[in-house]
């Protein structure tokens, strides 16, 4: 637990990416099976203990501090696991014995109920110092939010044993923590783990955003981008498994989607629903707002599979019956695929038409348009691209169309955590409900907590702190001076909020220094442009 | 009216005051209408002071900055029983807790041999932060010279002219890059990532705050090596403060009052936070 929690601080002080990775890799080689398959796990994120959960260190805490300093210390460190490791009281007497190692902590932690979990953690904690107990609380809750993310922590694996990434990402999801296989294989004491009886999934293809490249439509092939939800379909050995962009298996979400492909292949594409949002070829698709009613369940109802029953809209194909057709060009993978199109339930099923258009300047026109298709924009794909893991240069170009821009006042403020913990960084802003010069009100519109420099982050701090004309607990209440200049994607109708509008994927776009509150938009503006 | 190392500083600073009256420590002084003050030493930096106001019986201590923990640049702070204890409350949350500095100067010392190629440069306030860092490496044993930035010289001078002794001290300026390989070298908190940096050789960043218990505050400022040093009392210390005082009554300022004012509720003292606006810099 020691290199450990030493390996964790020592991540978050060091902010350059090379040196992140020669942490991570020197601690790999350097420590033991399997305590070093424990940590990779926990910096991937796949550490999960279900017994303990944020509540139980909370309520771990709450019979040992009292409540109000509790708040207000989290509040002040922005970190629950951090705030806990620092007010821990130290036992008395000092426990004997050497701290508990990851392995020891992973064997008492698995075995826990969820009635005991309160007291084992309480019996690691006694018998580790602050950063040890940190680590700990970060490990056990699986939420570590380093700044390493699995990629980097999987590239950091490739370096320390000298093997290929692409090898590392193919080989890792067949395996489960502490992961002996994978570091037998990266030794070179064992071949490589077997994945293509297994039902994996294989790391997605993603697209750079197009910027000043120069793109020729006769090696890019124009296509939608779909709004709704990129997924893996994955057939193997008589089971279909539904994957997430992350990795994350949805197949309990979509039942109707998962007995829906009867053949092995492994195939990429957009889950959408049903609807007549979404483009006007055979049967459209709802809004995002439609598929968010679907997102996250355990079982599905027969009324919800109903009223709003999915489907996958296809890009590519991976995987045809046995044979792997990554390393093969576009062309030919989307030939099979159209060749694969009448074999499946055209109630499930339909292919990602692409795009003609004769240059760039066509495409950019036909782009304007599909605002009203509620499309988020238009991928750009090479014809000779192979399917690789990730972003590569050149290959794939996602075309996003131009965001919608509204200016709001700002109206309340929290303080951020991680790297923004003292910072009053996630903000609430409005529209007026009328004319402001007559008496109308501000009504919150939406919250963004990023868009802007890490300057300007100082400035909206400095603002807040300036102009706060309430408290509410952690959150602040300004005088409503600030006018920001808001992006985002779309807007929706929300019984949630009380202005009737949500918007997705709003960002400070610019701080208005120059505009008045009295001429930020008012509500109607917003509706307007609501899909 | 200020103590004379105060007026010595302070002349240093900004110049020499018109009017300006010394104060001796424990000489109480006639105020006009019956009311005396009394200087107190705060144990904050040289010259700091509580101040005692006494009229017809009645008893107010105005802390300013405070510390209890040992300092070898300043008289430590003198437990003095009164009516109303004005605080400070810079770090009034529990999870600030100040270590042994003998613990945070070892970690500082330990840096230094294990990057003999590199030096370490320490972030510390130029006024009592920087001495008492300097002082407790001599207290150490580390009797090198100390390379100082030029903000740091004049502050320095005036301590030994007071009477605390800083040993070898020398300025970083134009002193060749490879002489400072292995050597420590203060600067102030804002000269740290800023361009005059980097005339050292690849050097540590360390800092010494109290603001440096919490991970994320470390990681904002860029630092390697965090030292937790401060000047001001810790919530160990403030709460064991208000405890040895005893007073009727606490008020509570310049910090976060909230959590010292819940910790008085609950130990039954009767106390209010003072909330004086334009002071949540959090400068240490």
């Amino acid at each position: 637990m020691k290199t450990f929690a030493e390996l964790l601080d020592r991540l978050l002080l060091t902010p350059s990416r090379n040196g992140k990775l020669m942490l991570i890799a020197a601690y790999l080689r350097e420590t033991l099976d399997p305590d070093r398959g424990w940590a990779l796990a926990a910096l991937t994120g796949a550490v999960d203990f279900p017994a303990i959960k944020a509540s139980t260190v909370r309520s771990l805490m709450a019979d040992r501090v009292d409540p109000v300093l509790w708040t207000l210390s989290r509040d002040f460190v922005g970190d629950t696991a951090e705030t806990a490791s620092l007010l821990w009281p130290e036992p008395e007497p000092a426990p004997a014995g050497p701290p508990p190692t990851l392995s020891e902590v992973v064997t008492s932690l698995s075995q826990v109920t969820r009635a005991g979990a309160s007291q084992v953690l309480a019996g690691l904690l006694d018998r580790l110092d602050t950063p040890g107990r940190y680590a700990l609380i970060k490990f056990a809750t699986g939420a570590l939010r380093i700044g390493v993310s699995a990629r980097l922590a999987k590239v950091a694996f490739a370096q320390a044993f000298n093997v290929t990434v692409d090898d590392v990402g193919e080989y890792w999801h067949g395996q489960s923590p502490p992961y002996l296989p994978l570091f037998a294989w990266a030794n070179g004491t064992a071949p490589p783990p077997r994945t293509d009886l297994l039902p994996l999934f294989r790391p997605f293809m993603l697209a750079h955003p197009l910027e000043d490249e120069a793109i020729d439509l006769g090696d890019y092939v124009a296509e939608w981008k779909w709004d709704g939800i990129r997924v893996q379909l994955v057939h193997v050995g008589g089971e279909t498994r539904v994957y997430s962009r992350g990795g994350d298996e949805i197949s309990s979400s979509f039942p109707e989607i998962a007995a829906a492909l009867p053949f092995p292949a492994v195939l990429d594409g957009e889950l959408l629903v049903r609807g007549s949002h979404q483009g006007g070829e055979t049967g459209g698709a709802a809004s995002f707002n439609a598929l968010q009613q679907r997102l996250g369940r355990k079982t599905v109802s027969k009324a919800m599979l109903a009223e709003a029953p999915a489907f996958v809209r296809l890009y590519d194909l991976l995987i045809d019956g046995g044979e792997d057709l990554r390393e093969h060009p576009w062309t030919e993978r989307r030939i099979r695929l159209e060749a694969l199109i009448p074999r499946l339930d055209a109630e499930r099923f339909d292919l990602s038409e692409t795009i003609a258009a004769k240059d760039m300047e066509a495409l950019a026109e036909i782009r304007a348009g599909a605002r009203d298709a509620a499309i988020e924009g238009i991928m750009l794909k090479h014809r000779q691209s192979p399917y690789v893991a990730g972003r590569r240069a050149g290959l794939w170009y996602k075309w996003k169309r131009e965001p919608l821009l509204i200016d709001c006042v700002l109206m309340y403020a929290q303080r951020g955590s991680g790297k923004r913990s003292s910072f009053y960084s996630d903000f609430t802003f409005g529209c007026w409900n009328g004319d402001p010069d007559a008496g109308a009100e501000l009504l919150p519109v939406g919250k963004a907590y990023f868009g802007f420099t890490d300057e300007e982050l100082r400035f909206l701090d400095r603002h807040v702190r300036q102009h706060t004309v309430a408290k509410y607990g952690p959150v602040r209440e300004t005088d409503r001076s600030l006018v920001f200049e808001v992006a985002f994607d779309s807007v929706h109708l929300s019984k949630r909020h009380k202005s009737g509008l949500a918007m997705r994927f709003p960002r400070i776009h610019r701080i208005r220094h120059d505009k008045p509150a009295h001429e930020a938009n008012r509500l109607e503006a917003l509706r307007a442009l609501v899909t | 009216m200020a103590t004379p190392a105060t007026l010595a500083i302070m002349a240093v600073r900004y110049g020499v005051a018109d009017g300006a009256l010394p104060a001796e420590y424990h000489e109480p002084v006639a105020l006009g209408g019956g009311v005396t003050a009394t200087f107190l030493p705060a144990g904050h930096v040289l010259g700091s002071a509580q101040i005692l106001l006494e009229h017809a019986g009645e008893r107010i201590i105005v802390t300013g900055d405070y510390k209890r923990s040992p300092d070898p640049t300043c008289q430590p702070f003198a437990v003095t029983p009164c009516d109303l204890f004005i605080t400070e409350a810079t770090f009034g949350l529990p999870v600030f807790r100040h270590p042994p500095i003998g613990e945070e100067i070892a970690r500082l010392l330990a840096a230094c041999s294990a990057n003999p190629e590199r030096c370490i440069l320490v972030g510390a306030y130029a006024l009592g932060k920087a001495q008492r860092v300097i002082a407790e490496l001599r207290n150490a044993g580390w009797h090198d010279p100390i390379y100082l930035h030029g903000a740091m010289e004049t502050m320095c001078r005036l301590y030994e002219e007071l009477g605390v002794p800083l040993g070898d001290l020398r300025p970083a300026a134009g002193v060749p890059k490879a002489d400072l390989a292995g050597a420590i070298v203060i600067c102030p908190p804002s000269a740290l990532n800023d361009r005059w940096s980097r005339r050292l050789p690849d050097p540590v960043t360390a800092m010494a705050s109290g603001w440096m218990r919490v991970r994320q505050r470390v990681r904002q400022r860029g630092v390697e090596l965090p030292l937790v040093i401060s000047d001001h009392a810790d919530w160990d210390e403030l709460t064991a403060t208000i405890a040895d005082v005893n007073p009727a009554e606490t008020w509570i300022t310049h910090g976060r009052e909230e959590a010292l004012l819940r910790w008085c509720e609950i130990h039954q003292r009767r106390a209010r936070a003072l909330a004086l606006t334009g002071y949540e810099d959090e400068d240490d």
